[in-house]
C-alpha cells in the first residue's frame, strides 16, 4: 500500500507561485452525462433501451443498433485491467507538470473498453479492478480503476490526490463555528488531519458553550467574521485570504416562516442577508486570493464548500423564505463555480435536509444531525465530487426532482415533506 | 427700506443672537461635549430573541469611491434600525406612548430638542454592580446635593458603561440575559409624576435595565416615561464630561415619518469651569 501523504514542506518564499494549468476541459453535450453523474460521485453510463448495449465514449446512438434512445444509467465498473503505460511525454502542460501518469486500458464486465488513471494500489495488469468516476481539476469526468474490492482512498496516490480536496495539512476558514453545524465542521475537518482551521465568529457577545470549547483545540484561531457586514468580510480577507486553502462556508439563517406567517420582509431580508449576500460578500473578497494560490505547492488553494439546503432545489413553503434564499444562494455558487473552475478551484455544494437544529424543531424525522453534515462535508472534499446530497430526505428529494420537478413542487405545496 | 414714521416707537434693535452664542463658544466660557458613540458595523445593537423581529445593527455598503462606480466622489449606502447606536425613543416606541399626542420623531415639539440636564452620577456603584438599579432614595440624595431637578430636564444616569469598548463587555450578556444598569420601577413613577421630567438617558443598549423583563412592569422606564410622553435617550457617551447641573442638552432626531425613534447626534453646552463632581 502506498503511504499517506505527509505534511508537505513550507513553501519557498523566493520562488514564484505557479499559475494554475487544468487538463483539457472541453467536453460534448452527451460527453457531460459523465460529468453530471461523477459530480454527484457516481459512475453512469449510456445504455441502449431497445438492445441493450452499454456506450463508452459517450455519444448520440447506439454503436450497435443505431437507436437514440440512450439512457444514462448506474454502472458497477467492475472489469478487467487489459493492459497499462506510463505516459511520460505528454504535449498538455497540466499532464507535463505531473509526471508520469500511470493509464491503463480496462475491458468492462458490461462490454466496453475504457481508458482510465490507474491507482498505485492497484496491481500490474492483467488483473480484476472496479472503474470509479472522478472530477479532474477541470471538474470534468475522468476514470479511475481502483482495486476491485474497498473504496481505496484517492489521496493515498500522489497524483490522484489532484482529483480529490483532502482537508489533510489543509489550512481552512470556516466562516461560521457558531452554528451547531459550524463548530462539528471544525471537529471534523481538525479530525481529516487539517493543518489550521480559523473559525469565523460574528456577534462576539452571544456565548455559546460548544463554540466556546473550540478554543481548546490545537491550531485553531478564532476570527471576527460577519458576512452580514462588508468591511468585516474584507478586513478578513485582507488578514488571511491569501492563506486560505479551502472555505467552508457554514453561514446560515433559517427562520421557518410561510410567506403569510410573517407580516413584511425584514426576516426573509435577514435571511437573504446571510444565505445569499453574505456568500456574494465572501465571494467578491476571498475568490480572487483562492484562484491566485490554485497552483501553489502541495498546499494550494483547492475547494470552496457551501452548506446549502435540499429546499434549494423545490421550495418547502412551511420555510418559504429560508427556501428562496438558498435557491438564490445555489444559483450564485453556480456563477461562482464558473469563477473558480478556470483556476481548478471546486466548487462544492451540500444540499441537506432538514437538520436536528433548533430551526428544524416541528420537522418529523428523519433528521441529519450536525455531525453527519459536517461528515458529508469532509467526505465531499476527501472524495472527488461536487454536489453533495447527504442523508435519506435529501436523496429522496433529489430523485423526486430529477424525476419530475413539477411533481415534487406539488407534492410539497400539500404539506407533504 | 422702511422708515419710521413720525410718532410711532422706533423698532426695537433684535439681538443678532448668532454672534452672541458663536462669541459665548469663542470665548471658551463654554465647551461643548459630544455625547454620542461612532456608527459603525461593529457598536452592538439590542438583542432580542431570534424568533422575534430583530433591529438592523448598522451597515454601510460603499456606492463608490472616485472608482468605475462613481469616477470623482466617494459616498455610502447606510442601513439601520431606528434604534441603533446613540438614540433617541418617542413615546411611540412603547405601546404605552402609542395613543399620546405628538408621539413620533416628526411630530414631537421642536422645543425639546434643546433641555437642560441632570446628570446622576452612579459609576462607582455601577462598576460594583453591574445589575445596579437607581432609587428614588439616590435621586433624592443627589438632589440634596445639587438641588431640585427642575421640570423639562433631562435625567443622565452616568454609569461610565460607554468605556466598555469590548462589545461583549458592552453587551454583558449570560446565560440569564443581560447584566446592565437603569432605574428601577419607583424611581421612573417618581421621576415622570414629582419632577415631570422630558426623559431619561442612559450610556447603556436600554433606558431600563438589563434585567428589567423581569420587573414589573416590565420595561418601566419605557413604559412610564414613554406612557407620559417622555422620550429616551441610549448608548450616550462622554457623560462623565458633564456637570451635575448646568449642562445644555442638544438632541435632535431625524425626522422620520412616524419614526418611533433615530440615531442621531447628541451633544451638551456647558460651562467651561463645569465638572461633573
Amino acid at each position: 500500500m502506498p503511504e499517506p501523504a505527509k505534511q508537505p514542506k513550507r513553501k519557498n518564499p523566493v520562488q514564484r507561485t505557479r499559475a494554475p494549468t487544468l487538463p483539457p476541459a472541453s467536453r460534448s453535450r452527451v460527453a457531460l452525462g459523465l460529468t453530471a453523474a461523477a459530480a454527484r460521485g457516481l459512475f453512469e453510463l449510456q445504455v441502449c433501451q431497445d438492445c441493450g448495449a452499454v456506450q463508452y465514449p459517450p455519444r448520440e446512438v447506439c454503436r450497435a443498433c443505431l437507436s437514440h434512445c440512450l439512457v444514462w444509467r448506474l454502472q458497477d465498473g467492475r472489469g478487467e485491467l487489459i493492459t497499462e503505460t506510463v505516459l511520460r511525454a505528454p504535449q498538455e502542460l497540466y499532464f507535463r507538470e505531473r509526471l508520469p501518469w500511470r493509464v491503463g486500458n480496462i475491458r468492462l464486465d458490461a462490454g466496453v473498453n475504457v481508458i482510465a488513471f490507474v491507482h498505485a494500489s492497484v496491481g500490474a495488469a492483467p488483473c480484476r479492478v472496479r472503474i470509479d468516476a472522478a472530477l479532474d481539476r477541470a471538474g470534468q469526468a475522468v476514470l479511475i480503476a481502483v482495486p476491485p474490492h474497498g473504496r481505496p482512498d484517492l489521496s493515498d496516490d500522489p497524483k490522484l490526490r489532484e482529483m480529490t480536496c483532502d482537508p489533510r495539512s489543509r489550512k481552512i476558514l470556516v466562516t461560521d463555528g457558531k452554528s451547531a453545524v459550524g463548530q462539528a465542521a471544525v471537529r471534523a475537518l481538525m479530525e481529516a488531519g487539517a493543518d489550521h482551521i480559523w473559525i469565523g465568529e460574528a456577534e462576539p457577545w452571544k456565548k455559546d458553550p460548544g463554540f466556546e470549547a473550540l478554543r481548546d483545540l490545537p491550531e485553531v484561531m478564532i476570527v471576527p467574521l460577519d458576512v452580514t457586514d462588508g468591511n468585516s468580510v474584507r478586513e478578513l480577507a485582507g488578514e488571511i485570504g491569501g492563506k486560505v486553502d479551502i472555505l467552508v462556508n457554514t453561514c446560515d439563517c433559517h427562520r421557518t416562516f410561510s410567506i403569510v406567517s410573517r407580516r413584511g420582509v425584514e426576516t426573509a431580508q435577514l435571511e437573504m442577508d446571510v444565505n445569499y449576500f453574505g456568500l456574494l460578500r465572501l465571494a467578491q473578497e476571498f475568490a480572487p486570493a483562492l484562484k491566485a494560490r490554485a497552483a501553489d505547492g502541495a498546499t494550494n488553494a483547492i475547494a470552496w464548500v457551501n452548506l446549502l439546503s435540499i429546499f434549494a432545489l423545490s421550495n418547502y413553503p412551511s420555510h418559504g423564505t429560508y427556501s428562496a434564499s438558498k435557491a438564490a444562494a445555489f444559483s450564485l455558487s453556480q456563477a461562482l463555480r464558473a469563477d473558480l473552475g478556470p483556476a481548478g478551484v471546486r466548487v462544492i455544494n451540500v444540499f441537506p435536509g432538514p437538520i436536528d437544529d433548533e430551526w428544524d424543531q416541528l420537522e418529523r424525522p428523519p433528521k441529519l444531525s450536525p455531525a453527519a453534515v459536517a461528515t458529508a462535508i469532509v467526505d465531499a472534499l476527501k472524495r472527488s465530487v461536487e454536489d453533495v446530497y447527504p442523508g435519506d430526505v435529501a436523496q429522496d428529494w433529489l430523485a423526486r426532482h430529477l424525476a419530475n420537478p413539477k411533481a415534487l413542487e406539488r407534492e410539497l405545496s400539500e404539506g407533504a415533506q | 427700506m422702511t422708515v419710521a414714521k413720525k410718532g410711532e416707537a422706533t423698532p426695537k434693535p433684535q439681538p443678532d443672537l448668532g454672534v452672541i452664542l458663536s462669541s459665548v463658544i469663542a470665548s471658551g466660557d463654554v465647551r461643548l461635549v459630544d455625547l454620542t458613540q461612532t456608527l459603525s458595523p461593529d457598536f452592538p445593537p439590542i438583542v432580542l430573541p431570534p424568533e422575534m423581529g430583530q433591529s438592523r445593527p448598522f451597515r454601510m455598503e460603499e456606492i463608490s469611491r472616485y472608482d468605475d462606480r462613481g469616477p470623482a466622489w466617494y459616498w455610502n449606502n447606510v442601513g439601520f434600525g431606528e434604534h441603533t447606536g446613540t438614540h433617541f425613543d418617542a413615546p411611540i416606541h412603547w405601546i404605552s406612548g402609542r395613543d399620546r399626542p405628538n408621539n413620533s420623531v416628526d411630530s414631537m415639539p421642536i422645543e425639546h430638542f434643546v433641555r437642560p440636564a441632570c446628570v446622576v452620577d452612579c459609576s462607582a456603584e455601577a462598576s460594583a454592580n453591574a445589575d445596579f438599579l437607581l432609587t428614588v432614595g439616590r435621586i433624592a440624595a443627589w438632589e440634596k446635593q445639587h438641588g431640585r431637578i427642575a421640570a423639562g430636564s433631562w435625567v443622565l444616569m452616568r454609569t461610565d458603561w460607554s468605556k466598555r469598548t469590548d462589545p461583549v463587555a458592552y453587551q454583558n450578556l449570560d446565560e440569564t440575559g443581560q447584566h446592565t444598569p437603569g432605574p428601577d420601577p419607583d424611581c421612573v413613577r417618581f421621576l415622570v409624576k414629582e419632577r415631570d421630567v422630558l426623559g431619561f438617558g442612559t450610556e447603556t443598549i436600554g433606558t431600563d435595565a438589563g434585567q428589567a423583563a423581569h420587573f414589573a412592569p416590565p420595561y418601566p422606564c419605557h413604559y412610564y416615561m414613554h406612557g407620559a410622553g417622555k422620550y429616551g435617550l441610549q448608548c450616550l457617551c462622554n457623560l462623565d464630561r458633564l456637570p451635575a447641573t448646568g449642562a445644555l442638552v442638544v438632541a435632535a432626531p431625524l425626522k422620520i415619518l412616524n419614526g418611533s425613534g433615530s440615531p442621531l447626534r447628541v451633544f451638551a453646552i456647558v460651562p467651561a469651569s463645569g465638572r461633573s463632581d
